[in-house]
């Protein structure tokens, strides 16, 4: 107990500054305000001065991350908004804050249900941002935003209706690219094989209808 | 870093200055500067309440650092503090503190909710303890959805409340000390005593109703 | 036959031979363990502890069987030499559910028949201190009841219908006549009603009580730390009785961050509990998720593909790293050294968090684990980053925080000898985790009873044999080496494959019966306790809690010390109040 520990602590401390001041020489202007320089701030072998000069320059969110949904719409040719929605009802099903309200179309004529939302609604003051309507929903058709800058002064702006909900599939592409190419890619593929299967399938009526007309030829011969 | 003096919003944009004497000198109201100090020097309450506290005390550590914003001096005192940052689930138990805590702060002051549970409730807002967001009790200035919210959507948050503070006026700040809130009690449920007639009556159809109901049972065994 | 099995067998005979008729086996169909009569219930407890051994009363717990009429008082009782639980159930009519107390016998029962008490409306007998814990004297109604209603119901179960298909939007609040979450008992009238006195003393903050038998006229002052202090890392209390600066009692206050876990769960389809569990103990959410995904898995009989379990591994161990020298930096920080130490800890734990924010998506509620497996693949840059902090810049920094702390004179003044716990009290008061661990008990769930793919790791269990603040400290810096170890051998041995067991759905059947998943967390056993009725809801959800638990000791750590040991005693057994309160 003679206070060398304490000097020793304090070394570590001086060392940690020292540390800090030749990192900046070394690594001059690239250290900040560069990608590179928050890509090495961030990385494991870092040293000296760890702080993201917020808002001049802002920590790239990772392509998982996820904070209030949103919903996809697709754009045609004509520049019509095809929502990808199907108003199942399976988010509603399973988001545990039970924030997601949605109105299901009925068709006029028919009363009958059809698959797009009237109205869809996301209150994101119960929201927990766990995700789970992503995951689970059948028509990629609602996502996480990376968009997190939503403070406000007044809540009422806090519910999100269809018109605030909807992003186009173009923004999804950006802030998500390998998930969006996977989903592509699988789509593309159970497209295939349904084509696949609807093709066999002509290909084993037509036969079956061949062997019919064969037998009948052969009975009435 | 810039070698430029980064205008911090000082100088009036109805006077042109010189671009040699930029960074020496600075026309300005009396309002602008008077705000000017007052948002660089938000002195946050050292006061947390769940989750979003360990981001809060992210957003004060070195990665974020809102000591660039003036806001590392936390105070665990209200009466020294500007700015209350409700991080968390307010609770029914908690909630006479929280007023308390509001009354004791010195005008100006500011609220801050921050993340979906102080907004409004939250995932926990069908809970019997949890108070379906402090603004039923307390004026709030800035909401910062999320849950948590990021560090970056935090600064986010109190950067807009920046923006609000300097737009006021010192007459508007000074002209009328904030009212003091009532604090509830806790009694079978959470109280407000501003509410107690409304309760009494409430409780008394209730009462009613029961009864009624108890009669037609009786009845119908009968 | 193994060993192991002759002895369950001979504790079964001991058992039903020395207690017939009054003890029998559980044989409802998905449960174990045994149902006692409250009469013979002391002294079978103590045979359990006596006798064979079962000196750790891990998890008490209630649960309201309305239909049958019952209410049932569940204990899963361990020995500290390691090995399964022992289950044993008590019976009791709902209209008035009356059990003998096991604090004479278990003292570590204490807080958790005041909850079952508070939120179950269990009376226990003999209990020194029966009162409300989570909610405050004099609240109308014990929640957890079947029966019971909040102000904001809508429906027995989620998915509530209300949202789809015509979901018309509402806000809970504009369809209760107050606008806010509140009803009052009918008749109910708040100006002759006078709030409940026996607790006055604490509720009015500063009081006096006399002290008898001195020379000289001295009184002894209470102190309110808390609610809302900053030395509580949260919204605790601790009412102190002082005599001078010398605490002569301590109570401990909670339930402000009540936040009705357990009811909303026994709402939510067993997949929403998923997420609710990250904001248990919010510094260590992965943990959290692993113990809940544990007990389900149980129930529903999936075992998660080889990946998926080094993956569970990797992130479990990743976030004891993170929350011990979170722990140690806001311990330092309750001990004065303001910040430097702290900062230095969080820097490493937004390396942590980076992590989980590119694999699950968030930096705190990671959401990450389904039932048999995890929820998304580490990608090959993550796992390089992984690799860099577990290989490179943990070990490198812990070596660092060591030589700057531990041989610190002040670290090391304050801490010797502070808040001693001998072996034989942590044991009784069932502490847990590096509170067990430092005062001389090498008890660890990843040892004593493992689960998931622990037994494949070379690791020591960190024990140290003081009990006191400092050695708390140090175990947790044991720990995180350990861990770091068991992270390298985990990447080293990772598979490839599937990381999931099946197709995932977004709503499980679980067939009917209990289950009790239980995990190391950073905090201690964390442990879910679950039933299933076999339909998609949990019929009872209750988490044992281990920063609750441990709170049992802390009057005890106490005593005799000055008000300043109090707060490092506190930072010492490291809480986090959103397990506490739940």
């Amino acid at each position: 107990m003679d206070g060398s520990g304490i000097l020793k602590g304090l070394g570590v401390t001086l060392k940690r500054l020292i540390d800090t001041y030749v990192d900046d020489f070394k690594r001059g202007k690239s250290r900040y305000y560069t990608q590179e320089g928050i890509e090495y701030r961030r990385s494991a072998e870092v040293k000296g001065i760890f702080t993201v000069q917020y808002p001049e320059e802002k920590l790239p969110v990772p392509e998982e991350f996820r904070f209030v949904p949103f919903l996809v719409y697709e754009e045609t040719p004509e520049g019509e908004q095809k929502i990808r929605c199907t108003s199942c009802g399976i988010c509603t099903k399973v988001c545990p804050a039970q924030c997601i309200w949605i109105e299901r179309t009925t068709d006029p004529k028919t009363g009958r249900p059809r698959p797009e939302p009237a109205d869809f609604h996301i209150d994101i003051d119960l929201c927990m941002n766990c995700g789970l309507c992503a995951e689970y929903c059948p028509f990629d058709a609602i996502k996480m935003d990376h968009v997190y800058e939503l403070a406000t002064y007044d809540r009422s702006n806090n519910v999100l209706d269809l018109q605030r909900l909807l992003k186009p599939v173009s923004y999804y592409a950006e802030i998500r690219p390998n998930n969006y190419q996977r989903e592509e890619e699988a789509r593309r593929k159970a497209e295939e094989a349904k084509r696949k299967a609807a093709e066999a399938r002509a290909k084993a009526k037509a036969a079956r209808e061949a062997a019919k007309a064969k037998k009948q030829e052969a009975k009435k011969e | 870093m810039s070698t430029k003096p980064k205008d911090e919003g000082l100088n009036s944009p109805k006077y042109e200055i010189p671009e040699d004497l930029q960074g020496t000198v600075t026309i300005t109201t009396l309002d602008r500067i008077y705000n000017w100090g007052r948002r660089n020097s938000l002195w946050p309450m050292m006061f947390g309440l769940a989750c979003c506290a360990i981001e809060m005390i992210c957003t004060a550590a070195a990665r974020f650092d809102f000591a660039r914003f003036g806001m590392e001096v936390m105070r665990p005192s209200p009466r020294q503090s500007d700015v209350m940052i409700v991080a968390g689930t307010v609770t029914k138990k908690m909630l006479p503190q929280i007023v308390r805590l509001y009354n004791q702060m010195a005008d100006p002051k500011y609220v801050v909710a921050m993340g979906a549970c102080a907004s409004g409730g939250g995932p926990f807002k069908e809970g019997y303890n949890v108070v379906a967001g402090i603004d039923k009790y307390l004026p709030v200035d800035v909401y910062i959805p999320g849950c948590p919210p990021t560090p970056q959507a935090l600064i986010y948050g109190l950067m807009k409340l920046q923006e609000k503070i300097d737009k006021q006026t010192i007459k508007e700040v000074y002209g009328q000390p904030s009212e003091m809130i009532p604090i509830p009690v806790l009694g079978p449920d959470i109280m407000d005593p501003r509410e107690y007639d409304k309760i009494r009556e409430y409780t008394r159809q209730k009462a009613e109703q029961e009864a009624a109901a108890a009669a037609e049972a009786e009845a119908a065994q009968a | 036959m193994s060993e192991q099995t002759v002895m369950i067998q001979n504790e079964e005979e001991v058992l039903l031979s020395r207690f017939p008729e009054v003890v029998k086996k559980d044989e409802r169909k998905g449960y174990e363990g045994y149902i006692v009569e409250a009469k013979a219930l002391k002294d079978f407890a103590t045979t359990l502890r006596d006798e064979l051994g079962y000196d750790y009363l891990s998890s008490v717990t209630g649960v309201d069987y309305l239909p049958e009429g019952k209410m049932e008082v569940v204990y899963h009782a361990y020995k500290t030499t390691g090995g399964p639980a022992l289950v044993f159930k008590v019976q009791v009519p709902r209209e008035n559910p009356v059990v003998p107390s096991l604090v004479p016998i278990y003292p570590g029962a204490d807080f958790q028949e005041r909850e079952a008490w508070d939120l179950l409306g269990i009376k226990f007998e003999g209990h020194p201190n029966l009162k409300r814990i989570l909610m405050w004297e004099g609240f109308h109604g014990h929640p957890l009841r079947k029966d019971w209603r909040e102000p904001f119901y809508e429906a027995e179960h989620k998915p509530y219908k209300s949202r789809f298909p015509n979901g018309e939007f509402f806000r809970a609040e504009d369809r209760n006549p107050f606008g806010k979450n509140v009803d009052y008992p009918a008749g109910f009238d708040p100006e002759t009603w006078t709030p409940d006195n026996s607790n006055a003393l604490i509720y009015e903050g500063l009081g006096r009580v006399e002290k008898a038998g001195d020379d000289l006229p001295t009184e002894q002052i209470v102190v309110n730390l808390g609610p809302q202090h900053p030395s509580t890392h949260g919204v605790f209390r601790m009412v102190v009785t002082l005599d001078g600066e010398t605490i002569v009692d301590l109570e401990p206050v909670m339930g402000y961050l009540h936040r009705n876990h357990e009811k909303i769960g026994e709402r939510n389809t067993w997949l929403m509990n998923m997420p609710f569990t990250d904001r248990l103990d919010y510094l260590a959410p992965m943990s959290n998720n692993f113990g809940y995904a544990l007990a389900v898995e149980k129930l529903l009989g999936v075992k998660p593909p080889e990946r998926a379990e080094y993956i569970r591994v990797i992130m479990a161990e990743l976030t004891r790293i993170q929350n011990h020298i979170f722990a140690i930096g806001m311990f330092l920080n309750d001990m004065g050294a303001y910040f430097t130490p702290s900062l230095y800890a969080i820097e490493e734990r937004e390396l942590i968090l980076d992590i989980f924010e590119a694999v699950a998506g968030s930096r705190m509620m990671v959401n990450y684990f389904r039932f048999g497996g995890v929820a998304r693949d580490i990608p090959e840059d993550v796992m390089a980053k992984i690799r860099d902090l577990a290989f490179e810049r943990l070990p490198r920094r812990i070596d660092e925080l060591d030589r700057y702390l531990t041989n610190s004179e002040i670290v090391r003044i304050r801490g010797e000898g502070v808040g001693v716990l001998t072996p034989e009290q942590a044991i009784a008061y069932s502490a847990a985790g590096p509170v067990l661990r430092a005062s001389g008990v090498p008890y660890d769930v990843r040892r004593a009873d493992p689960y998931s793919i622990y037994d494949r790791f070379d690791f020591d269990v960190a024990v140290r044999y003081h009990g006191d603040v400092y050695d708390r400290y140090l175990i947790r810096m044991d720990e995180v080496r350990q861990s770091i170890r068991i992270i390298q051998q985990a990447l080293d041995q990772i598979p490839e494959g599937p990381i999931v067991a099946g197709k995932q759905q977004y709503q499980h059947r679980v067939p009917a019966g209990e289950a009790y998943g239980r995990v190391e967390g950073p905090k201690g056993e964390l442990g879910f306790y679950v039933v299933s009725t076999g339909k998609t809801n949990p019929w009872r959800y209750h988490v044992r809690a281990p920063s609750f638990i441990n709170l049992t000791a802390l009057a005890e750590m106490c005593k005799g010390h000055k008000v300043a040991d109090a707060v490092i005693i506190l930072g010492s057994i490291d809480i986090v109040l959103g397990e506490t309160d739940r």
